[in-house]
């Protein structure tokens, strides 16, 4: 790529490709064209190869360590039991914390490249995945990248693998309101199809986490992408040696109850915490054979996500 | 660029969550509280957790000749702390920024606060190895910081994390001063049975594995949550707590290596 002239105005400006520094540029053209529209031309790649990917799921929350991961494996793996004709897919892009791998059980697998793309790693008959913990030789290995590179991986992880046909590509985030986030957004949204891309917000009772929640759900909507709902999580611990409930992170702003409320979202459940989800989820076993008051809890959240997409 | 700060800690790790942000105000009210004068920046633009975790919700920063007034905790003026949640006018404004912009206000947090002398300034970081921390230790260079502090908690995904983080702290040359093990093991209120809800020991052998010390343990303590919100230190309202003397050996640590530096 050439570098601009000295003296560009910048292509958002009014200017554009009409001041002198912009004689003898070549891209004088398309910047004085009023008819322009500046586009990534990732967008369209994008597009092309997400067109038999039917819904989007994004799963965020302004906070970390919440559980948006686990929630994220948990659902697939709901989804996937109990839509055994339907197809999933999940893309992990936390390009410096992926946890994916580790939390469906697929901690070392490689992906393989063909002729239509990089093919994700199939984690059951009908869910795959693709998260860059595949592409690093070692746990040990640290991604120390700024935005643009994360910008561009996550653009390949959409055009460039092979996702094929899925009923809903669920995609887990990092924290935050950054550049994952607004890449990942403006490559999905489809304008003619605004329910096709939705949200799932993730978050913990305790006040220091709804703060950066709150940030989240405004994110979202500036963004205009639709809510389907919050899942408070870690919401309360049952001993196991004599049975009594209590609150590991007190709510003493009420919870995610209240925040929805004040946000104007719904709430579509809480989970509580449960050591031994926590332990299958740490060694990626399936949790659908578990039957206790989280599983319980998980399951009428996901009927509530599936009826929303219906 | 803080000239007169004798000594800097950053505070990391992989994960989000684990408790960086707690540990970073913990630590430095139990510095204050041993008498020395701290400094507390919060580099996580888009979630500052520090001005709700010490009470300062609200407050404003001024602006003198010198740069930003960082924010006071009280009259004696031994905390001072900065964070842009200081600077939005509304807690729920979300701060929709890329990279440049981080980059550009995490220097203007570094270059542009009147500081002042501190014993101690404590860095509270974002998760992840990405934009802050990349700007964070490229502006380290240039002054003298005494290394990183790394926070994990017990189970496995957060350490695949955490393991990320030491190799960035090599790799950028940062000394690691130690892990602290967070939320490791809850004793039950009711039965005084300790459940490892998040497994246990997952810090130590971390710590063994890459060859740094170990901090120090940190229990699930409900009551340590409830001081979020107050300058209270852990020290003074529960002396006798695991948490209150984790936090006395880590002073002692800090002390320590910063009189033979």
């Amino acid at each position: 790529m050439e570098a601009p002239p000295e003296h560009c105005p910048g292509v958002e400006s009014e200017q554009a490709g009409k001041v002198s520094a912009c004689a003898g540029c070549p891209n004088q053209g398309i910047c004085s064209d009023p008819n322009r529209k500046v586009e990534d031309p990732g967008k369209a790649l994008v597009a092309e190869s997400l067109k038999d990917v039917k819904n989007k799921l994004l799963i965020l929350s302004g906070k970390g360590g919440v559980g948006k991961s686990t929630v994220t494996s948990l659902l697939t793996r709901y989804l996937a039991r109990s839509c055994p004709n339907s197809n999933f897919g999940v893309l992990d892009i936390d390009i410096c914390g992926p946890s994916q791998p580790r939390l469906l059980g697929a901690l070392g697998e490689n992906v393989h490249q063909s002729g239509s793309g990089w093919s994700p790693v199939g984690i059951d008959d009908n869910v795959c995945l693709m998260s860059i913990g595949f592409l690093l030789g070692s746990v040990d290995d640290a991604i120390i990248w700024r935005g643009p590179k994360k910008n561009g991986m996550i653009r390949q992880f959409l055009s460039e693998v092979d996702w094929g046909n899925l009923d809903l590509l669920l995609l887990d985030t990092p924290p935050g309101t950054s550049d994952e986030h607004l890449s990942v957004v403006s490559y999905l949204k489809d304008d003619t199809q605004p329910e096709s891309l939705r949200a799932v917000i993730v978050t913990t009772p305790q006040e220091v986490a709804l703060l950066d929640v709150r940030k989240e759900i405004n994110f979202c909507k500036k963004q205009n992408i639709p809510i389907v709902g919050v899942i408070e999580n870690m919401s309360s611990f049952r001993c196991g040696n004599c049975g009594n409930s209590s609150e590991i992170f007190p709510a003493k702003t009420g919870g995610a109850a209240a925040m929805c409320a004040e946000m104007e979202v719904p709430l579509l459940g809480s989970l509580p915490l449960d050591p031994q989800i926590a332990k299958a989820c740490d060694s990626g076993d399936d949790i659908t054979e578990i039957k206790n008051s989280t599983t319980e809890a998980l399951d009428g959240i996901c009927s509530k996500i599936m009826s929303s997409f219906s | 660029m803080l000239d007169k700060v004798k000594n800097v800690i950053v505070v990391l790790s992989g994960k989000g969550g684990v408790g960086k942000s707690t540990v970073s105000t913990q630590l430095a009210l139990a510095l204050r509280q041993t008498g020395h004068k701290v400094g507390l920046l919060d580099i996580d633009l888009c979630g500052p957790s520090v001005p709700y975790l010490l009470g300062l919700e609200g407050s404003d920063i001024f602006q003198c000749d010198e740069g930003w007034v960082p924010i006071y905790t009280d009259e004696s003026q031994t905390l001072a702390v900065m964070s842009i949640g200081f600077l939005l006018k509304n807690r729920t404004d979300p701060v929709i920024w890329r990279g440049p912009k981080k980059t550009m206000m995490i220097r203007q947090f570094l270059t542009d606060v009147k500081w002042d002398e501190l014993d101690y300034l404590i860095i509270d970081t974002p998760p992840g190895t990405s934009d802050e921390h990349i700007t964070v230790m490229e502006c380290l260079r240039e002054v003298p910081c005494n290394g990183a502090i790394i926070v994990t908690t017990p189970q496995g995904v957060a350490l695949d994390d955490v393991r990320k983080e030491i190799t960035f702290c090599k790799k950028t040359g940062i000394k690691l001063l130690g892990i602290v093990e967070n939320m490791s093991g809850f004793v039950c209120p009711h039965c005084t049975s300790c459940t490892n809800i998040f497994s246990s020991n997952g810090g130590v052998e971390l710590a063994k594995y890459a060859q740094i010390p170990h901090l120090g343990t940190l229990p699930i303590d409900p009551r340590v949550g409830v001081l979020a919100g107050t300058t209270a230190s852990v020290l003074d309202e529960l002396p006798d707590s695991t948490t209150a003397e984790v936090l006395r050996g880590l002073v002692q640590h800090l002390d320590s290596i910063t009189l033979t530096a």
